[in-house]
């Protein structure tokens, strides 16, 4: 990151005076890339780690937040842009700064292992896929059973009135995961049928939260009986012993990729494609396959624990293009319907 | 130091107007005055703390109206000491000399000279709080001449101490001025200290200077109404001038010098109760009559009577007269006799000038 | 008189300004400037961004059409939009994001149809329209197939009106945080001064034991972040509630259950404390002290006399209390007042922790900023809670200022007599309190141990592996107490060189009144504008200070920035107190002035600047408002890890940060009353006798 000489001069005053010692560190020659994410933070490091292990001379900074903000954030910059590179992103938000001429297509080496659906149709393309992530369904059995609540199984049994006021959902207008739910419910059961739906279960709903993990970790510590977030989130916190049930709805679960992309502008090219080819190689698709089912290149993925059975089967044809272009109506929609829970609905 | 056609305003508010004044060198002055009469003001605008709105200001020659303080040379010594209370004596006196390339031995040699010179030697390492108040205003003048000023300003110095370190400290300023020959403007509104004090007098009121002069002058002859009552006890009679040497009071007609009042014209007879004369006065003599002792107070040193007649109407005159006068004559309440005004001892103002 | 006035003015002496006058005014100019720039042109940024639209801009957009019959007349977008009922003038405004398909202006579209448009953006640096996500940026015809048309969306431009205004008062989900902000300013304030009250009568009137250490814990909601409250009450009265947990473990689970689901289940749902009630509860904690001290200030001054009069006319305890206690404190309770609903109304802490869907201003800015990035929106909430802000304002200034008088009046303290009952029940009043500010810090540090609650109940560190969620780890722990150390020393300097220069400078009357308005303008302003007026302002490139965005410089400034009033007053107080001719003995000795400053002032000022620097690091460590839009990935702080841990749901963590701050003040508060008697043995030896 840049520091102006004054931020130093006042940095070295300051601490000379304060005879501190939290100086950050020795400064190495090395090339320092401001990264862009949407990645889960426990996984941050990981991937950070085995990277370097490839390219120990590239640093990277981690800009971490839930997916509409690091779209929003990276949209508001668009005219000063800070990030050198997008790892982890939604491709629904790729495919909007796409449109805003926000990113640099590159076709990194390896693009040819990859299946054509985890790659943008432009060649080369804007962005290239990582893994598949898939909504689901987080039901703690214990607080179940003390509410007497039935194990739904599919979305329309969360509408049913036992789940009134027992259910948490991500609010899409800032996590990716929450859109992803919303813009599937659209497909699956029309634009009518989907805001009925939502209508339904906003009757249920006790909160939205603002990220996409928070409402399967308060399932999982009992805060509420059902969380709709996403099976990898599901499955960590049952791994942790939280006694939750991984649902997968039987009308079909939404689902969208992770993805790589250039900002366009980055002063540190070189470093940034070495960066986009490390996210495509089979090692780096191993590592998104220790929480995610479906990665990029084919034949590839293993099971992964904990993971419900039959969730790449319950996956929809999900239309991104449908996704980015109604992206902004849908968002508006929603906020007018259910942004406040004490606001009688229209 | 010449002062000229100075006047201050606050706002709408005149403090000070048209002032002009010559301080000589060498010379002890007091600013005299009741609270809000403009002399703490006027010393102010000496110092160039608060810089008067128009007037000039020459010191040695120099025009120095508009210089900022530090531009200008004086010591001062205020009321509330102004003293560093963390900073030892010897750090409070020796302030003015740091900074100016002189050398430590020097400073030291200096400071202790000064201590010793207000008496306070031994107190060198002490801090401000642990000294009596007459001690710290000795520590503020030791502070304000060490850098030897051209000019002492002290801002009422005394006014914050008891009575009798006041006196004391009163003889130690003076003598320490005549020893030094530094020229000195000090402010006061105690009369006693200004006459006791100064080698002349600047009685001010409501902005501007009724009277400049020697104390003796300024007590024996006041030139306003104001300064007469001002300064000392005074007995204030009305009276119509009948020519340029008589004026009638009641109907005693008083020979005096009536000045240029018109004849006809209200004026205002003042005489110091000690001017008096009782003794050998005969019904013949200048300017006396007969009242009668109303009350006879002890104050101590003397007695105070006030006397009254049908002839003078509803005035009353106090009359200061020494125990020893008073049992001579074996004066008593409700006696009768004659009493004189000395013609010299007799001012004449006009009318209109008492509290005008 | 007419004439002496006309020679004055011509002779009117203009002082000659002293080597030290020039330098003076240069600093107060200088640190004058800083204001401006940090604060007043900020916020005008702000105010201007508030008045930006984006808006589609469909007048410029030309169609035409080709059904195989050769091409139809040029069609303007906006008056087919019009005629269609697609959209109407007026109702444009969207956001930076807002897409319209272009298909939407035909409302017989098929792709499979052979139908060929073609579509004209008449001004290329308006917004107008893309194709497959890449945009046309010539006023060319272009022409399209069926197939490729239904891929043209319009892009909105941007324009300055009051569109942002009319659009956030006709969306109720935002105006109705108003109303929720008012009211739950107002029941905090009623419940906070009606506490503190109670407590400082407590203190002031009664004579019960351990007045120290009651004082000393009711401060404590001052060293922990806002959000932390927030965070004890999930615990304590949460789907899991401990209390539930402890009532169940005491009566036997039957006994309990039917009571409290009436309880806390009842008119609410099941999740109650998630909103006005746990944000009402959470501010009466973190407003506390705030409120304390003020009302201790005011009833501290009570005159003894009037006491002993009434208990003379035989005025029996209640009428004392009626007639003496409470008129004597008013000033100080309406204060206090003021002070707690200012404090409510723009904490964003508290109810984005506990308040569940219950939308309020505070959260609505961090919403429509950091959730939805619609900076404009944002601007035009901030615009709105800068209103009731500094209302309050005002009124406090205003109140203050009475207080001031009625505070130089002399009066004789008032000696409280022991009274066994009534000291009594203070003593239980007060343990009350303190027991419920401990309670939210021992459950917060209790939370922070276990392990995986309420599943696994086994104590372990693991929710202090920072490192592994979001927020920036135990690294944003560092670049806090960095903050922490800059804030207090930077904006120390800054603020008592401030306010000498403004307290002890001369003449330049209009410059120190005008620096000392700018100095009191930061207490007007919210936290959350001010963030956000930072974005607007330090963001833009072409600022020439645009270099210290994302950088600590920014969040120094700001912290800086957004304590400064009450360090200044902190600093003209204790300047007020010093003799006022200290500068002119020292200007009478040709010292310079910052000699003068350095030997005496700040020496013996040394205590108050010692507050100061306190109250900007404990600040500076706890504040999330301001800094939450302000943070970098290399400067994350640990308070703003509070809220991104508990947002992502890692609430035990969160409680373990925010233990880690409370112990971080904790020790800087002890180290500063150590430091301070230090230095009142060693450089104030001159105090006592």
């Amino acid at each position: 990151m840049r520091k102006n000489p004054i931020t130093r001069l006042i940095g070295a005053a300051a601490m000379g005076a304060a005879a501190m010692t939290l100086v950050t560190g020795p400064v190495l020659a090395k090339t320092e890339l401001t990264v862009y994410t949407a990645v889960e933070a426990e996984d941050l490091k990981r991937y950070a780690a085995a990277f370097n292990e490839d390219y120990p001379d590239i640093e990277i900074k981690w800009v971490r937040d839930s997916t509409g903000i690091v779209t929003a954030k990276l949209l508001a910059e668009k005219n000063n842009p800070q990030a050198d590179v997008v790892w982890g992103l939604a491709a629904t938000s790729l495919l909007l700064m796409k449109g805003e001429g926000m990113l640099e297509p590159y076709a990194p080496n390896g693009l040819e292992n990859l299946d054509a659906k985890f790659r943008d149709s432009d060649n080369p393309p804007y962005w290239t896929g990582m893994d598949a992530w898939v909504a689901s369904v987080c039901f703690n059995t214990v607080e179940g059973k003390k509410y007497n609540l039935p194990v739904p199984s599919s979305w329309k049994d969360l509408t049913k009135a036992v789940y009134k006021g027992h259910v948490a959902m991500p609010n899409p207008n800032s996590s990716g995961t929450g859109f992803l739910d919303v813009s599937s419910w659209l497909q699956i059961f029309g634009e009518k049928g989907g805001w009925a739906f939502m209508d339904d279960l906003h009757k249920n709903i006790s909160h939205y939260t603002h990220s996409g993990s928070k409402p399967c970790k308060q399932a999982a510590a009992g805060e509420i009986p059902i969380g709709v977030s996403f099976a990898f989130r599901g499955a960590k916190s049952k791994a942790a012993g939280a006694p939750l049930e991984i649902v997968v709805p039987s009308e079909g679960i939404g689902w969208d990729m992770e993805a790589t992309a250039i900002i366009r502008g980055t002063e540190k090219l070189d470093a940034v494609k070495k960066l986009v080819d490390w996210t495509i190689t089979e090692k780096a698709n191993r590592l998104y396959n220790q929480g995610y089912a479906v990665v990029a290149i084919p034949g590839l993925a293993k099971p992964v624990k904990y993971f419900p059975a039959g969730i790449t089967e319950a996956m929809i044809d999900n239309d991104f293009e449908f996704a980015a272009r109604n992206r902004n109506r849908i968002l508006t929609e929603w906020q007018s319907r259910y942004d406040s829970k004490s606001e009688p609905k229209k | 130091m010449r002062i000229e056609h100075l006047s201050k305003m606050f706002g709408d508010f005149t403090a000070l107007s048209g002032i002009n004044l010559e301080i000589h060198e060498r010379e002890f002055v007091c600013f005299l005055g009741p609270s809000g009469c403009g002399k703490t003001t006027l010393l102010r605008a000496i110092a160039g703390l608060d810089i008067q709105t128009s007037g000039k200001i020459e010191q040695a020659g120099l025009d120095i109206s508009a210089l900022p303080p530090s531009e200008r040379d004086f010591g001062i010594v205020f009321q509330s000491y102004a003293l560093f209370p963390n900073l030892t004596v010897v750090k409070n006196v020796a302030y003015g000399l740091e900074n100016r390339k002189l050398p430590r031995g020097e400073i030291r040699t200096r400071v202790a000279e000064l201590l010793a010179l207000v008496g306070l030697g031994d107190q060198g390492d002490k801090y401000p709080a642990q000294l009596s108040g007459g001690q710290q205003q000795r520590v503020a003048l030791a502070r304000a001449i060490a850098t030897s000023p051209g000019l002492l300003l002290l801002d009422e110095p005394l006014s914050a101490l008891d009575a009798k370190v006041r006196v004391y400290l009163r003889h130690e300023i003076r003598s320490l001025q005549r020893r030094l020959g530094v020229t000195t403007v000090m402010v006061t509104h105690d009369q006693e200290e200004a006459l006791t004090m100064a080698d002349r007098i600047v009685v001010m009121n409501q902005g501007v200077i009724e009277q400049i002069g020697a104390p003796m002058d300024i007590y024996r002859r006041p030139a306003t109404a104001f300064v007469a009552d001002f300064i000392g006890t005074m007995n204030f009679l009305p009276g119509v001038a009948e020519g340029p040497d008589r004026v009638r009071v009641g109907q005693v007609v008083l020979a005096c010098d009536a000045g240029d009042a018109e004849p006809g014209a209200q004026v205002t007879l003042a005489v110091r109760p000690e001017d008096i004369a009782l003794q050998d006065v005969k019904s013949s003599a200048e300017n006396a009559f007969e009242v009668e002792i109303g009350s006879m107070e002890f104050l101590g040193s003397f007695f105070r009577a006030e006397l009254a007649d049908e002839a003078m109407a509803d005035t009353r005159l106090r009359a200061d007269w020494s125990i020893n006068l008073v049992r001579r004559h074996g004066l008593e309440q409700g006696q009768r006799l004659h009493i004189a005004l000395p013609r010299d001892r007799i001012r004449v103002y006009p009318q209109s000038s008492l509290h005008g | 008189m007419a004439n002496l006035t006309a020679t004055e003015s011509a002779g009117r002496v203009r002082p000659k300004l002293g080597r030290d006058d020039w330098a003076m005014r240069g600093l107060m100019v200088a640190i004058g400037l800083y204001l401006i720039v940090s604060l007043a042109l900020p916020l005008y940024a702000m105010m201007s961004k508030s008045f930006e639209i984006y808006a589609y801009q469909p007048q410029l957009i030309e169609f035409q059409v080709n059904e195989g019959q050769g091409w139809r007349p040029v069609l303007n977008a906006l008056d087919l939009g019009e005629e269609l009922g697609v959209l109407k003038r007026g109702e444009l405004v969207t956001t930076a994001d807002g897409r319209l398909q272009a298909t939407r202006f035909f409302p017989d579209f098929s792709f499979l149809s052979e139908t060929r448009y073609r579509i004209r953006n008449t001004e290329p640096a308006s917004g107008g329209f893309m194709i497959r996500g890449t945009r046309i940026v010539h006023d060319e015809w272009v022409e399209y197939s069926s197939g490729d048309f239904r891929r043209v969306t319009l892009r909105p431009g941007i324009s300055t009106g009051l569109g942002n205004y009319l659009s956030y008062f006709s969306t109720p989900a935002l105006f109705t945080s108003i109303y929720n902000s008012l009211t739950i300013a107002l029941i905090s304030t009623l419940v906070t001064v009606s506490l503190a009250f109670g407590f400082a009568y407590a203190l002031t009137r009664s004579s019960m034991p351990f007045k120290g250490a009651f004082k000393a814990i009711a401060m404590v909601p001052i060293l922990v972040p806002s959000l932390l409250p927030g965070i004890a009450l999930i615990y304590l009265f949460g789907k899991q509630s401990l209390v539930l947990k402890v009532l169940q473990w005491m009566f036997g689970e039957e006994a309990v259950a039917g009571l409290w689901t009436s309880l806390i289940q009842g008119a609410y749902g099941p999740t109650e404390i998630y909103g006005p009630i746990g944000i009402v509860i959470a501010s009466v904690f973190f407003t506390f002290p705030h409120a304390l001290l003020i009302i201790l200030t005011a009833m501290a001054i009570a005159d003894a006399r009037l006491y002993e009069a009434a208990t003379a006319l035989r005025a029996p305890k209640s009428r004392i209390f009626w007639t003496v206690t409470l008129p004597g404190a008013r000033y100080g309770l309406i204060s206090a007042g003021f002070v707690v609903f200012n404090l409510v109304i723009t904490d964003f802490g508290v109810p984005k922790v506990i308040g569940g869907q219950f939308n309020v201003l505070a959260v609505d800015i961090y919403k429509q900023v950091i959730g939805q990035q619609n900076f404009q929106m944002g601007a035009v909430v901030s615009v709105v809670l800068l209103i009731p802000a500094l209302i309050a304002f005002t009124v406090d200034r205003f109140v203050q200022r009475k207080q001031v008088a009625q505070l130089s009046a002399r009066a004789v303290p008032y000696e409280p007599k022991p009274n066994r009952r009534f000291d009594n029940l203070m003593l239980s009043y007060c343990g009350l309190v303190a027991v419920f500010i401990l309670g939210v810090l021992a459950v917060c540090q209790y939370a922070a141990l276990i392990k995986f609650w309420p599943y696994n109940l086994s104590f372990s560190l693991n929710n202090y592996n920072f490192d592994v969620m979001d927020g920036g780890g135990w690294e944003a722990y560092g670049n806090s107490i960095r903050l922490g150390f800059y804030t207090a020393i930077c904006g120390t300097a800054l603020v008592f060189l401030g306010a000498y220069l403004v307290e002890k400078g001369r003449g330049f009357g209009y410059g120190r009144a005008g620096f000392q308005f700018l100095a009191m303008m930061p207490m007007a302003v919210p936290g959350m504008v001010l963030g956000l007026a930072y974005i607007f302002f330090f963001n833009d490139p072409a600022n020439p200070l645009n270099g210290i965005y994302a950088t600590m410089g920014i969040l120094v400034v700001c912290t800086v920035t957004h304590f400064y009033t009450v360090s200044h007053l902190t600093a003209v107080t204790a300047l007020k107190q010093m003799d006022p001719e200290f500068e002119s003995v020292s200007q009478s000795l040709k010292q310079p002035f910052y000699r003068t400053f350095g030997r005496v002032t700040a020496p013996v000022c040394a205590p108050a600047i010692l507050d100061i620097s306190i109250y900007l690091f404990v600040n500076a460590m706890t504040t999330v408002s301001a800094v939450v839009f302000l943070y970098s990935p290399d400067t994350t702080l640990a308070s703003v890890a509070v809220l991104n841990m508990d947002d992502a749901g890692d609430v035990a963590p969160a409680a373990a940060m925010g233990m880690m701050i409370f112990y971080t003040n904790a020790t800087v508060r002890l180290v500063h009353a150590f430091l301070t008697k230090g230095v009142l043995t060693r450089t104030q030896a001159w105090r006592g006798r």
